[in-house]
């Protein structure tokens, strides 16, 4: 069989998505994030909201998510990302407005504008790819990164003595009055897919209510950092982030769930 | 003509702000300029003309809002003062980089550090040679009173568009603090359509998405990006350099000075004349681009030139480029929130330049 032959209506199970560009991914095979840009990009597609969505790509591996969405973009400096939304949003506060972060970006160097954009309520979605390591600078210890993990910054392990405690800034960002919706979904799984996507659109129709900051995080394997195979990765991903950071809402329209 | 009102330096520029249309202000406080979003808030901008005041949790936050906000294509500005400003280069660079139009108000006080709160003009290498990270310039208006600092906002707002790039007006705690009767521009609506090809506005479907970033990891890319930077630039050199001349014509010296030094050195002047010493003023409205081809103009018609400044000799540089070592160019200026007396200037004046 021939690719024309193959290449025909009838046998198409599965295709891109609209709003996802033509350009080849960047990132390492087997990593998360292709299939968050693609759910955040069903999302877009679903909801019918091209023409009224403005995205804020961060610094990290993401950095270049522009040219894999075929939206409205800008490029935020390091951290700033919902702060840069903010002022988006307050100058068009119709329109869809979200930040695509990473761990890096969003819990160490961007704290303060995270914690008080989620303070304030703005009415943005957060994207938060939390991969316990900086993945585009070479594998750096996060402030995410588990005790006894490795990284290029802790060779021997995070020590709490010598590097501290990571951090888990979606259960803190709940806390506060101006979160109305916090999830922590991952992507590793089709069934896991399914809720992270149910998540993601959550987020994004919640603009519409005004009544408040949705932020998703994505517990995502980083299979080069982590040195590891993409499969021997998420199997680590199971066994030691999801224990620290387990899935599930964690705050649905304004209330905490309780566990 | 327009309304006269007895107002202080800082809140002028807020009046002329909502005035100019602006669609956004995000700062944070800091003396000594803090007025400036007071007297936003007293006006509740958001029920006069539509405008956003939002006092974010830092300056840091502040100027990336307005990095976001400008990247909306609306007219988006935001004030500090030297610590401030400082925190702000990094989003300055990026608004330079993403070539996003933008106005800055920098309301000088003493440095380096925490430095003091008093009046300076030390920020004047901060300004205009760049201050963040990269080959940018900011297009820097020095106002010398209350009327400028208004009128300033507006012409401000005009060449951050014109040019697609940050405005700085470079102001300082003397002129932000004092009183002076203003004449205010009549209000200008708030844009009701954003028609530049950059804007985020949401992609629709008869046009390709835009993309506002400094990023191009293409060397060659970048270069290229440089370039056209720096024509932008030239483009301003050519046509946006703005000075004052104050009793030139028969001058055999010049004081060179701006902003609230000028104020200072205007009174200076005076003083030598009633002594029959020829001394002129050549005050430059814009830092950057600099009035370097009338000041090389002087060169064989006077003696010598001193640089006024409130700090240790900062724009000294710049005329000394001007000049190409045609003529004598020594600076004279007190600092760290000190200010000069007229009297001072004058003295310093004869001692350094007539020798």
């Amino acid at each position: 069989m021939d690719l024309k032959e193959i290449i025909k209506p009838e046998n198409l199970v599965y295709k891109r998505t609209e709003c996802l560009t033509d350009k080849t991914l960047s990132y390492c095979p087997g990593c998360g994030h292709g299939t968050v840009h693609r759910l955040v990009m069903e999302t877009v597609d679903e909801l019918g909201i091209q023409s009224d969505v403005i995205g804020v790509a961060s610094v990290g591996c993401s950095v270049l998510a522009y040219d894999f969405m075929d939206i409205d973009m800008t490029q935020s400096p390091h951290g700033r990302a919902t702060a840069v939304a903010t002022g988006i949003k307050r100058c068009w506060p119709d329109k869809f407005v979200f930040t695509y972060q990473g761990d890096g970006d969003l819990a160490a160097i961007g704290t303060g504008e995270t914690i008080h954009a989620c303070n304030r309520g703005e009415n943005i979605t957060i994207i938060f790819i939390n991969n316990g390591i900086y993945g585009m600078t070479g594998g750096q210890m996060a402030p995410t990164t588990l005790l006894g993990m490795k990284s290029s910054t802790t060779p021997y392990g995070r020590e709490v003595e010598l590097m501290g405690n990571p951090i888990k800034i979606t259960e803190l960002v709940a806390q506060l009055a101006g979160t109305y919706f916090v999830s922590r979904q991952s992507v590793h799984t089709p069934g896991n897919v399914r809720k992270a996507k149910k998540a993601i659109k959550t987020a994004f129709e919640n603009q519409k209510l005004k009544k408040g900051l949705s932020l998703v995080e994505i517990v995502s394997n980083c299979n080069s950092g982590w040195k590891m195979t993409p499969v021997e990765s998420n199997k680590w991903m199971e066994e030691n982030m999801f224990p620290f950071y387990p899935l599930g809402d964690i705050k649905v329209e304004g209330q905490l769930v309780q566990k | 003509m327009g309304e006269l009102k007895l107002m202080k330096g800082n809140e002028a520029i807020a009046e002329a702000a909502i005035r100019a249309g602006a669609d956004a202000y995000f700062g944070y406080p800091i003396t000594p300029q803090s007025e400036v979003m007071e007297y936003l808030a007293a006006q509740q901008p958001h029920k006069r003309t539509g405008m956003v005041l939002l006092q974010a949790e830092s300056e840091i936050a502040a100027i990336n809002m307005v990095y976001g906000a400008a990247s909306t294509g609306k007219k988006t500005m935001t004030s500090s003062s030297s610590p401030g400003i400082s925190l702000k280069m990094e989003g300055i660079s990026y608004l330079a980089g993403a070539e996003l139009p933008a106005l800055i108000v920098n309301v000088v006080r003493g440095g380096p550090g925490l430095g003091t709160i008093q009046p300076s003009q030390s920020d004047y290498f901060q300004a205009t040679k760049g201050g963040g990270h990269g080959d940018y310039r900011l297009l820097v208006l020095a106002p010398a009173s209350v009327q400028e600092m208004s009128d300033f906002v507006k012409l401000g707002f005009e060449l951050a568009f014109k040019y697609r790039n940050p405005v700085m007006i470079l102001s300082d705690g003397i002129i932000g603090q004092m009183m002076e009767k203003v004449e205010l521009f009549d209000p200008i609506p708030r844009k009701t359509e954003i028609n530049e090809p950059w804007a985020l506005t949401g992609k629709s479907s008869d046009r390709k998405k835009r993309v506002v970033t400094s990023l191009d990891l293409d060397p060659y890319g970048n270069e290229k990006h440089n370039h056209e930077l720096q024509r932008k630039y030239k483009e301003m050199e050519e046509n946006e350099v703005r000075f004052e001349e104050i009793d030139c014509s028969d001058a055999e010296y010049l004081m060179v000075a701006y902003g609230s030094s000028a104020r200072i050195c205007q009174k200076a002047i005076k003083l030598a004349r009633l002594k029959g010493i020829k001394v002129g003023l050549l005050r430059p409205i814009t830092l950057f681009p600099f009035p370097t081809k009338q000041l090389y103009s002087y060169t064989n018609r006077i003696k010598g030139i001193l640089s006024v400044e409130l700090n240790t000799g900062q724009m000294i540089e710049d005329i000394r480029l001007a000049v190409n070592g045609k003529l004598p160019v020594e600076h004279f200026g007190r600092c760290g929130g000190v200010v000069h007396s007229p009297e001072e200037v004058l003295a310093a004046f004869e001692k350094i330049i007539m020798k």
